[in-house]
């Protein structure tokens, strides 16, 4: 009825190319932002915001990360945790070295000093595909863990080897410490995920990312007709490690407060994101917030309904809720392997047609 | 003997070809102990249709594989627009403006028929990682004129219906064209094909053929190729390399090709008597 983009004729390419094509998927979109932005903020109190809203906002910054180096550009990666921690210890030597810049410029440049770490763990690529890359990432993984745990300058020396995040304002407001307060953490999280998104589709839907899609479809026949495989992989590689750097400072200066680097960025950190891009779909900037969505939300929905509803022992509902979790993620990768991503788009696709599909 | 001098010479048909694009000097390919290419030497003339044929496992793929700078001959020179080429890897040979497309189609499956045929605009972009992050400036603009000239090649190639659609749900012949328009889209001076017409049937080969015959006259396209239908590549091509077991056995105009004998040994087989 009101989805689909009969009588709305593109008469530029700038209109052509933009990201909502369809009128009503545009004007949702302007909606959902404006309530993310004017309505949550004053609705939110510390139990949305620490369990449901900044860990989503952050998960789906590193998803969107890890699905440009994976989704787009098609090299598995098994660093994403090592990635993040980098980021939350550039973060944290940022923020304990120059108390008086905003936290806001520590979260970039920490990103940018992993997009650093993450060519140099990208440079394997260029030899190396698939499940061998994927070792070398590994790799990556368990040294920079290593790394942070061994050298007592990336935690200031300090007696427990644990990092914590001092008070940080923002024009004024506190974001990260004891004292902040919900709303503020929630803003922070999402400007800078809004921001994030809006430059990953930028990135995706233009040259960069058409190199590497070429990249991740046919390498050889990328190479032919023009892309330098080596600047192609090693951007995605950047890119990919800027946004896993800013999602590490965030969950640690921001989420957490508080971190130690193998329980915080371990192994599981990498597979859970690399999870939440495969649930939610490779190549979609949407996938990875679905996939986000789908791993923060689910647990804490089912635990509320076990424990909260059904008044279950909170052990046995934390062994049944990873079954359930583990069986709907079996579940839906049979039914849909492409993701929550290519889901949407099928129901986009039918909503188009409907109510009249001949 | 076609007059094929200095100063180029004129078709038939009375087109006027131009002097050499390219010439392969002495090329001799191996891989280990097997000899590809054998020694062989030839040139392409600005304007012209170049045809390189021969029975399966003669080298001409391998030999398109050296023009584009997939393969590195162990021996001989390629000289471009008059210079010898260094040796190059494929990417800054399309920067050269040499483009082709694959026996095997080598689309990018996941991606739309307009961004595959973007991705032969890529030699042609060059605006910096943070432009196109802000979608400001010379991205976007770059993005709006290089849309102009692939949708150019979209009307040419008739293929505005299936613009948006994923090239993985294309029937095989649509996806041939798509890469002539990938391939085309990059304005190259020289075309290679490597097999444009494998696998069509008598419709699909006519439409190539008026493709590949336009293109070479709208827009001046040098065109390089492999292809086995005879009948074809004899109205095609103003010239024929006739490759047998990595060496050159023929080279001339269709007519001479046809009455050459060691050419009607490869193809019909020698008489032992």
């Amino acid at each position: 009825m009101l989805y689909r983009e009969a009588g709305d004729f593109s008469s530029t390419y700038e209109k052509d190319g933009q990201t909502f094509p369809i009128k009503f998927d545009r004007w949702g979109y302007y909606v959902l932002l404006a309530v993310a932005f004017l309505v949550v903020p004053f609705l939110i109190n510390d139990y949305w915001a620490n369990a449901v809203f900044v860990p989503f906002l952050i998960y789906a910054i590193a998803a969107l990360g890890l699905n440009i180096l994976t989704g787009y550009c098609g090299q598995v990666s098994l660093g994403t945790g090592g990635f993040m921690a980098v980021g939350a210890y550039a973060c944290y030597k940022l923020m304990t070295s120059f108390p008086d810049v905003s936290i806001f410029f520590h979260v970039l440049i920490a990103g940018g000093i992993t997009a650093g770490v993450g060519v140099i763990f990208g440079l394997p690529s260029l030899r190396i595909k698939g499940f061998y890359l994927a070792v070398a990432t590994l790799a990556a993984q368990f040294f920079l863990v290593w790394l942070f745990n061994k050298v007592p300058w990336f935690y200031n020396y300090s007696a427990s080897g644990q990092i914590s995040s001092p008070e940080r304002t923002v024009f004024g407001i506190i974001v990260t410490g004891p004292n902040t307060d919900a709303w503020a953490k929630y803003m922070f999280c999402l400007i800078i995920a809004v921001l994030l998104a809006w430059i990953a589709r930028n990135l995706t839907r233009g040259a960069v990312g058409r190199k590497w899609m070429a990249i991740r479809d046919m390498d050889i026949a990328a190479e032919i007709i023009g892309v330098n495989p080596l600047k192609a992989k090693l951007s995605a590689f950047a890119v990919s490690s800027f946004f896993i750097g800013v999602a590490g400072a965030l969950f640690f200066s921001v989420y957490l407060g508080a971190v130690e680097v193998g329980e915080a960025f371990g192994i599981q950190k990498s597979f859970l994101v690399l999870f939440m891009i495969i649930i939610g779909g490779l190549g979609s900037i949407f996938g990875s917030f679905a996939g986000a969505a789908f791993m923060v939300l689910l647990p804490v929905l089912l635990k509320n309904i076990l424990v909260g509803q059904l008044g279950w022992a909170t052990d046995l509902a934390a062994h049944i809720e990873f079954m359930i979790v583990g069986g709907l993620i079996i579940g839906f990768l049979i039914m849909e392997p492409h993701g929550l991503a290519q889901l949407w788009r099928l129901a986009k696709e039918k909503l188009r047609l409907w109510p009249f599909p001949h | 003997m076609l007059d094929a001098g200095a100063e180029g010479y004129t078709t038939e048909d009375g087109r006027k070809i131009g002097g050499v694009l390219m010439e392969m000097k002495n090329i001799t390919l191996r891989f280990g102990g097997v000899e590809a290419i054998k020694d062989i030497s030839f040139d392409i003339r600005e304007g012209e249709i170049r045809a390189i044929i021969g029975p399966n496992g003669a080298g001409k793929s391998s030999m398109l594989n050296v023009i584009s700078g997939f393969y590195v001959p162990q021996q001989g020179e390629v000289w471009f627009r008059g210079e010898k080429r260094p040796q190059m890897k494929p990417y800054q040979v399309a920067a050269q403006g040499i483009a082709r497309t694959f026996q095997n189609i080598a689309l990018f499956e996941g991606m739309s028929v307009l961004d595959n045929i973007m991705t032969g605009r890529l030699t042609h972009m060059d605006a910096g990682i943070a432009a196109q992050a802000l979608w400001w400036g010379k991205a976007q603009r770059e993005e709006v004129a290089n849309r102009a000239k692939v949708e150019r090649v979209i009307d040419f190639l008739e293929i505005q219906h299936i613009r948006k659609t994923p090239v993985a749900r294309l029937p095989y012949g649509l996806k041939k064209r798509v890469e002539l328009a990938r391939a085309l889209a990059a304005e190259p001076m020289l075309l290679l094909l490597d097999e444009p017409m494998a696998g069509m049937n008598v419709e699909e080969k006519e439409d190539m053929s008026r493709f590949i015959l336009d293109v070479n006259d709208e827009f001046g396209t040098t065109i390089a190729l492999i292809e086995h239908d005879m009948g074809v590549v004899m109205d095609l091509s103003d010239r024929v390399v006739v490759m047998d077991y990595g060496k050159k056995i023929g080279d001339g105009t269709p007519d001479e090709v046809r009455s050459n004998q060691d050419v009607i040994d490869a193809y019909l087989g020698v008489a032992h008597d």
